[in-house]
């Protein structure tokens, strides 16, 4: 990417909901706030000249250190980053994008934190975001079939957080 | 047959004899069905393994593998019969065993040679095709009944199918019958005798283009790829026998490959010359009179006038012939077999809309067009591939609707050792006809 | 009508109608690749409706990839595109260079790209002969699996193993190839070539085949890329896509100085690309297009793979000259314990199924923070629903098989 017009364009169309930009990264990335990523998205697809009609990737990754002497050390609070990989077969660009989010909704254990649905913006979000919500426990509001996809409907927990445990049993089979 | 059993037992026509026939008859065939089928799978398993650049079975039983499907049954039969829960346990359990009774049953009027034949039956092409046609019924019941949605759906498609592609087989059947005005397969058969444009394929374009459609249609029959949709295992897993297991999957498999030689030998009598080989090596080469050939009675050896007993008549001439005739059926039969296998290894497989559409749009027009013509063809009396040869067939006629001394003389010309008559034939067929006295069967039957 | 009227228990309904029925198409199916499952809903032979549901093979690769050192979690990639493990090694080794900012020597380049490419065409060939006994059709099958054997030696040759490798690692490679490796190669790609014309006559241009793929599936380029398809789905579609000429650099630089044609239909024209290529003796002749086939259809996708083929014969043979030309190192693999930096990259590669991306967060340790695999046939596989609807049952393997999916890479 390293494309700076594309940079000072989403900028000056979104103003406070551009949170930050790193051009320093190996892949450039872009943090913009819930509230206004879906209208980044369809303005990403749309744009002339950027045209980023592909999502490639959507990932969780979850900041919390378990072991509290590691957690001393580092310098961010623990949170969930949705990471958008974005590319572009018209213009062969790519983008990064990044949400952060609370772990939990409110702080409440167990209540997901939501992230509004790109699916209607890239029908390949969909499954993506189901991987995201099933392994990494992100409630993606406005998504059309948020189910369970690689873990059985009625697993519990969700696999990809930091601090997950793998049940003892699941139906009469011993986990660990 | 039962005549003469009776004879030996010094029964004068009692039911015993009957009954000693009909199962020396059904033993007979049940082998033919029985290592048939044992044969063919083996053949198919060769075949498709050179085919696919493989070797097939190698081991079993020696040099190349013989015994494996043996070995295979012997598996099968130790192996647990499952009935699923959900099965209706009755129609479950008997399915495999209407369709091997099908088409065993079939083989009952299927005359291996002049006179080798389970029993003689007049209208032994409707009966062949009407019984095999009851083959459906076992995979409707195993469909059915296995309370699966892939068998029935196996079974649907099986039903549509042969449902739909027994009118064509109807259509093409009749060309042959209509050509030699008959309906029985030992006469059909003989009236090709001699050399192989005598075979009633090459009678006239029309009857080439029947044998072709013929031969499709009896693919679809079976079950044959590419018309195997009923148990089309990318889709269905396994069709109608995907329930089954053990002894009763194995039925299913000796039905199908005994149904498969049944059509490819029915093709070949009725339109590749039955079991006359291309060139009649043995007139040619003066070996066979033939004066004693011809009946299509094995009793009517035991006890003509002059025959004075069954060993007396069987002579080596007799033998001779009848041996080289049921080779050169089964020979026929093979072949047909083979190249049905030859097809299931390299095409892939319709859609059932397209089987039905190849039915309906071609097969269906294209049997007509084929009957139409040949029927045209007679009646314009076109030259045919028979009077290239000047050997007419005209020669034979169905023995019940000829005078009985009549029909022996013309029997006893059989062949092109007969003085040729002229060049048209239909003034000989007419010429039989005129003196045609229907009479109940006279003989071909047991009395 | 007036739903009253219906309701209404005096009025009789004349028109017949069949129940729908739901149907359950694997997870064990001898079609569905694998475990994959498929609820069908069906009329008859009409399917209205079909939801894939996915999961059977979950193997926690990602989680596991949190717990395992860069190289240790090669052996993880195997496991995914097991029928193109070389490929799934190298898009690990690829991304986990770019977060190391370490550069190959040219000699492992060339290397890399002889053993990615040979993975694609034995990958290809097993695509090939397992479409065709979705479709019936038993004999391509053992032709295709005839072929990709030899590949299978040469790369037991090179490496030891027969399907999961682990020979790519970041890094370089395990090991250089042995010697007089190149030398067989050329013997098998000139056999090889031979063969070709023999799968095109077993398949492509066989009437049944056509009948049963050309028009089936077909899918708009648009909807391809909605759906995030790659790889031959896309190309099959018309759009000329491919990572090996327009993805990231650290990636098109391994192809640098090579020729080979991107397989793609031009949309306007429907046609592909004349090539240049002298095969076979003289310049390559492709089969024929028949007039059924919409672009975009099972077909196409089916022809895209067959016609890489060629070109990935094409990219070898390059490839072992220059090989061959080159000496030296063919790179260094990372230590087993190797510390990665507090960065996170991601990089996608032509796998032979379509882009295949691993994105990897590091955290100063020599375990990574996060590993996520964006599985190509994942995507592929999702635009089944869409292309599944008011079919035929009998279509289904035939969509399905053209997407050609692997089930490992999908479950992960």
């Amino acid at each position: 990417m390293s494309d700076i017009p594309l940079v000072s364009e989403l900028r000056l169309k979104f103003g406070e909901g551009i949170i930050d930009v790193n051009l320093e990264a190996i892949d450039e990335w872009v943090e913009v706030t819930p509230d206004v990523l879906v209208d980044v998205c369809q303005f990403l697809k749309e744009a002339e000249g950027f045209r980023f009609d592909m999502c490639n990737s959507i990932t969780v990754v979850d900041y919390l250190h378990t072991d509290p002497k590691k957690a001393a050390k580092v310098d961010w609070e623990p949170h969930l980053e949705v990471v958008y990989h974005l590319s572009s077969i018209a213009t062969k660009l790519t983008l990064v994008l990044k949400v952060k989010i609370p772990r939990w909704k409110n702080g409440v254990e167990g209540d997901l934190p939501t992230v509004p649905s790109v699916a209607g913006v890239w029908a390949t979000a969909d499954w993506h975001e189901r991987e995201a919500y099933d392994l990494s426990g992100v409630n993606f509001l406005g998504h059309p079939n948020l189910k369970r996809i690689l873990c059985p409907d009625d697993w519990e927990g969700y696999p990809l957080r930091k601090d997950y445990e793998m049940p003892l049993e699941y139906h009469g089979i011993r986990g660990r | 047959m039962a005549d003469f059993v009776n004879h030996i037992l010094t029964l004068e026509d009692s039911w015993i004899g009957y009954i000693v026939a009909a199962l020396v008859a059904a033993v007979l065939i049940l082998h033919v069905v029985a290592v048939g089928a044992l044969l063919f799978i083996w053949m198919e398993r060769k075949i498709s393994g050179r085919i696919q650049d493989r070797l097939g079975p190698t081991r079993v039983g020696g040099k190349f593998g013989w015994l494996q499907t043996l070995a295979d049954g012997i598996k099968l039969i130790a192996k647990e019969d499952v009935t699923p829960d959900l099965a209706d346990k009755f129609l479950f359990k008997i399915a495999p065993y209407v369709g091997l009774a099908a088409s065993y049953a079939a083989f009952i009027a299927l005359p291996f040679a002049d006179g080798v034949v389970g029993q003689h039956v007049n209208t032994a092409v409707f009966f062949v095709l009407a019984v095999l046609g009851l083959e459906v019924f076992s995979v409707i019941l195993a469909g059915y009944s296995s309370g699966s949605k892939w068998s029935l759906f196996g079974a649907m498609r099986e039903a549509a199918q042969v449902v739909s592609y027994e009118v064509p087989l109807g259509m093409c059947v009749v060309v042959p019958v209509m050509i030699c005005g008959t309906m029985n397969l030992t006469t059909i058969a003989n009236m090709q005798a001699g050399f192989f444009t005598n075979w009633l394929v090459f009678n006239d374009p029309f009857t080439f283009l029947t044998a072709i459609v013929y031969f499709t249609c009896a693919t679809a029959g079976v079950n044959r790829a590419p018309f195997d949709l009923a148990e089309a295992e990318s889709e269905l897993v396994a069709g109608f026998h995907t329930e089954y297991s053990g002894l009763r999957w194995s039925l299913f498999f000796m039905a199908e490959y005994s149904s498969m030689f049944i059509v490819a030998a029915l093709a070949s009598i009725l339109f590749f010359g039955g079991s006359h080989g291309p060139i009649p090596i043995a007139d040619v080469l003066g070996l066979l009179s033939l004066d004693n050939l011809g009946s299509s009675d094995p009793a009517f050896h035991v006890f003509n006038e002059d025959g004075g007993g069954f060993f007396a008549s069987l002579n080596l001439e007799i033998a001779i012939a009848r041996f080289l005739g049921v080779a050169n059926l089964l020979l026929k039969g093979t072949i047909g077999v083979t190249v049905m296998m030859w097809v299931r290894w390299s095409f892939p497989r319709l859609r059932i809309d397209q089987v039905m559409t190849m039915c309906l749009k071609y097969c269906v027009p294209l049997a007509a067009v084929g009957f139409l013509g040949a029927t045209a063809w007679q009646a314009l009396d076109l030259p045919t591939g028979n009077s290239l040869m000047n050997s007419p067939r005209y020669s034979h006629h169905e023995l019940w609707t000829a005078d009985d001394s009549e029909s022996t003389v013309e029997e006893a010309s059989s062949n092109e050792v007969q003085t040729p008559h002229e060049d048209d034939t239909h003034a000989a067929a007419k010429a039989v006809e005129l003196k045609t006295v229907p009479v109940s069967v006279v003989k071909g039957g047991e009395r | 009508m007036a739903s009253s009227k219906i309701d209404d228990p005096r009025v009789i309904e004349f028109d017949v109608r069949t129940d729908e029925m739901l149907i359950n198409m694997g997870p064990q199916h001898p079609s569905t690749h694998g475990v994959l499952r498929l609820v069908l809903r069906t009329d008859g032979e009409v399917v209205s409706d079909v939801e894939p549901h996915i999961g059977y093979l979950h193997r926690c690769a990602e989680k596991i990839g949190e717990n395992l050192t860069a190289r240790q979690w090669v052996p993880y990639t195997d496991r995914m595109d097991y029928l193109a493990a070389m490929n799934m090694n190298l898009g690990w080794s690829l991304v986990i260079e770019k977060m190391l900012e370490y550069d190959l020597p040219e000699r492992g380049r060339h290397l890399r790209v002889i053993i990615s490419e040979m993975g694609r065409i034995a990958s290809h060939l097993v695509a090939m002969g397992t479409y065709g006994l979705d479709l019936g059709s038993f004999t391509p099958f053992l032709y295709g699996f005839r072929e990709r054997e030899k590949i299978l030696n040469l790369f037991e040759e090179a490496c030891g193993a027969r399907l999961t490798y682990s020979y790519l690692t970041p890094g370089g490679a395990t090991a250089d190839l042995p010697a007089d490796w190149t030398g067989k190669c050329r013997q098998f790609l000139a056999e090889f070539k031979e063969v070709i014309p023999e799968l095109h006559t077993l398949l492509t241009t066989n009437s049944i085949f056509v009948s049963r793929t050309a028009g089936i599936g077909v899918m708009s380029a648009k909807m391809a890329i909605d759906y995030g398809c790659t790889g031959p789905v896309l190309r099959g579609s018309g759009v000329y896509h491919d990572l090996r000429f327009h993805g990231e650099e650290r990636y098109t630089e391994m192809y640098d100085g090579y020729v080979f044609d991107v397989i793609c239909a031009d949309p306007a024209t429907g046609k592909y690309p004349e090539s240049n290529y002298e095969f076979h003796g003289d310049s390559l002749d492709y089969p024929e297009i028949p007039r059924q086939a919409v672009l975009g259809d099972c077909w196409h996708r089916f022809y895209v793979r067959m016609l890489e083929v060629v070109q990935s014969v094409r990219l070898v043979e390059q490839a072992i000259e220059k090989y061959e030309a080159t000496s030296g190192d063919w790179g260094t693999p990372i230590k087993l314990v190797q510390k990665l930096p507090v960065k996170e990259a991601y990089m996608e590669t032509e796998a032979p199924r379509g882009q295949m991306g691993f994105y990897v967060v590091g955290n100063g340790e020599s375990i990574p923070w996060r590993v996520r695999a964006r599985s190509s046939s994942f995507c592929n596989l999702s635009v089944t629903a869409p292309l599944c609807q008011g079919i035929l049952l009998a279509d289904i393997p035939a969509i399905v098989g053209s997407l050609d999916v692997v089930m490992g890479e999908i479950d992960r």
